[in-house]
């Protein structure tokens, strides 16, 4: 209509993966090893097992869901027929890319946790316990005969064993995996044949792997987080975990367009996407609290000691500022921060807030896992807890940078590529 | 000097009217309104509209609806007939929350609502005021203030030159009332 201006873009270009991003990512890939390392064999404490433990469960977990998140965003934008993020798909895509690797280390590290023991003191008793999941996994919790026969977890046992809990895990994650990997090859094909065969195969596998991961997705964070503390329940905690890994993973697709615009690439994403980014930012992180204030505010109002014992215990003074944090970092900072209009459309301070998000659901996942892994006693935020962060962060920039060099920047025959590049709101 | 108040121009395309804006400001005549039957992208930047005071006025109505909530409930429940429930406190401030959020939004979506109808002048028995009935149909108009810019004829050429299908020189400014 004549009022945009026709610049001209160019779809071909690859990202060209080298120099310091590459140079960084494997620094800190080498720093979390070294944390990882560190937290195994040299840190004095006495829990250092676990909580070496903890720390990758934690980012294993966070790194699968990021890369989940951008399976369900492609999911959504193909099922919703969007037009607006055409030209940003190659970044979800990217992370659909990483999404099998993830979910083999998220698998290996529940494996490991679950298959080496060491011995605690508990009530004056020795007892062999996992490194993790040790509040269902040791050995004769279920079994009448035994000194450590738990009825509520051997009611729960049917459900809550290994060979079920890594089945379930291995299951849906090839599931998420190879349906994002459907989603991907799709678009690849549209790029080199067009048409709209692609793109209408691709809505079918989008449906089926929104379903899936609709019913999925909250037995999933059941399972890796919330049976940590296997005596205690609630409903809430799978749409709880499932806002968080939302919120993460548009914040870390916002993170890494803002930072491939700045390094020159991506010309055609402009303002306007940045605004969708940064709205859809914005109500996850307002929806994020509904969920957790919810769950808080029944548990609160009950006050049933089964239930309330998971606040109690972050209620300890260890935990307790981390826990009030949480809510300033994923509530207050976006409510303030990302409310204007213009602050969503401006680069610098949609980054800004994007990297305190990706920061605050690290929290969040820290308050989450915690207290049902090392406790009060054993809590630390040192070495462990930032190598192992930065060495995720390293990984996941790797691999999600490396998936992004191997194809061009724009999904060129996407049929709705031209709404995308004229966008507007 | 006549008694003409509006001089309307009609195109029944997008573009031309566009490029008739652009027309009318290079000759610096000013644009009283612009009607269209369906959004146009880029025309408030284009007419150099502000955005819209709605938001300062959802603001404003969320936070008259979260104080009122709260001032109700803490009437109700702490100051006038404090009561034990569950052996809660009766200040019991998580409580207050959900009942604060639904009436921040209701006073917001209501608020919000009836302000949009009141700057619009559209209330019952009112008749809507309408300066073109085909703007509202299968025509785009640009309206000129003809007291503003008293070169009629040249308007007229400026228009018919970009496209304008018909130009009306009306003596009122609405027409909606006949």
């Amino acid at each position: 209509m004549g009022t945009h201006s026709h610049q001209t873009h160019n779809f071909s270009a690859q990202f060209d993966f080298s120099g310091k991003p590459k140079t960084w990512s494997l620094i800190a890939m080498v720093i979390g090893v070294i944390a990882v390392l560190y937290g195994f064999l040299l840190d004095p404490s006495e829990f250092h097992g676990e909580r070496t433990f903890a720390n990758l469960l934690l980012m294993g977990y966070y790194f699968t869901c990021v890369c989940a998140a951008g399976a369900f965003f492609l999911a959504i934008q193909y099922v919703a027929q969007a037009g607006w993020s055409a030209g940003l798909l190659r970044i979800p895509q990217a992370f659909s890319k990483v999404l099998p690797i993830a979910s083999v280390i998220l698998v290996l590290i529940c494996a490991a946790g679950l298959f080496f023991h060491h011995n605690v003191i508990e009530d004056g008793k020795q007892v062999e316990v996992p490194f993790l999941y040790k509040h269902w996994a040791t050995h004769g919790l279920a079994d009448p005969q035994s000194e450590h026969y738990d009825p509520i977890i051997a009611a729960k046992s049917a459900f809550l064993n290994i060979p079920f809990f890594l089945g379930r895990l291995v299951i849906f994650l090839a599931i998420y995996s190879i349906l994002a990997a459907m989603l991907v090859k799709f678009s690849e094909n549209e790029d080199l044949n067009g048409g709209l065969s692609n793109y209408k195969k691709s809505f079918t596998y989008s449906t089926i792997f929104l379903v899936l991961f609709g019913f999925t997705t909250p037995v999933w964070a059941f399972d890796v987080v919330m049976s940590l503390e296997a005596h205690w329940f609630s409903t809430m905690f799978g749409w709880y975990n499932f806002a968080a890994m939302w919120v993460s993973g548009l914040c870390a697709m916002t993170v890494i367009i803002i930072l491939m615009k700045r390094a020159g690439y991506l010309t055609w994403i402009n303002q306007n996407h940045l605004h969708d980014l940064g709205k859809l930012i914005f109500a996850f992180s307002i929806f994020w609290t509904y969920v957790w204030f919810a769950q808080f505010l029944l548990i609160w109002y009950a006050n049933m000691s089964e239930e309330t014992v998971y606040f109690y215990k972050r209620w300890e003074p260890e935990f307790k500022p981390w826990f009030w944090l949480n809510i300033v970092i994923n509530f207050v900072a976006p409510v303030l921060l990302l409310m204007s209009r213009d602050s969503k459309r401006k680069e610098s301070s949609l980054l800004f807030v994007a990297i305190l998000l990706l920061l605050g659901h690290w929290l969040d996942y820290y308050i989450m896992i915690m207290p049902g892994t090392v406790g009060a006693e054993g809590r630390g935020f040192g070495i462990t807890e930032i190598g192992i962060a930065i060495g995720f962060v390293g990984l996941f920039t790797f691999l999600v940078l490396n998936a992004l060099s191997k194809t061009s920047l724009v999904p060129k025959n996407h049929p709705f590529l031209d709404e995308s590049l004229h966008h507007q709101i | 000097m006549s008694n003409i108040k509006y001089i309307l121009g009609s195109f029944d395309d997008p573009d031309d009217m566009m490029h008739g804006i652009d027309k009318l400001k290079e000759n610096d005549i000013s644009i009283y309104d612009v009607f269209t039957p369906m959004p146009i992208h880029g025309i408030e930047e284009k007419l150099g509209y502000k955005r819209s005071r709605l938001p300062i006025v959802a603001f404003l109505f969320g936070i008259t609806g979260t104080f009122t909530a709260f001032t109700m409930i803490f009437y109700m429940l702490v100051y006038d007939w404090p009561m034990n429930i569950g052996g809660k406190p009766a200040f019991a401030a998580p409580d207050f929350i959900p009942i604060m959020f639904e009436l921040t939004v209701l006073f917001c979506s209501y608020g919000m609502a009836f302000t949009f109808f009141f700057r619009n002048h559209l209330f019952p028995g009112r008749a809507p005021r309408v300066m073109d009935l085909r703007a509202t149909d299968d025509r785009f108009v640009i309206a000129i203030d003809a007291h503003t810019n008293p070169y009629p004829e040249k308007i007229n050429d400026l228009l018919k030159e970009a496209g304008a299908i018909e130009v009306k020189h009306n003596e009122r400014k609405y027409i909606s009332y006949e």
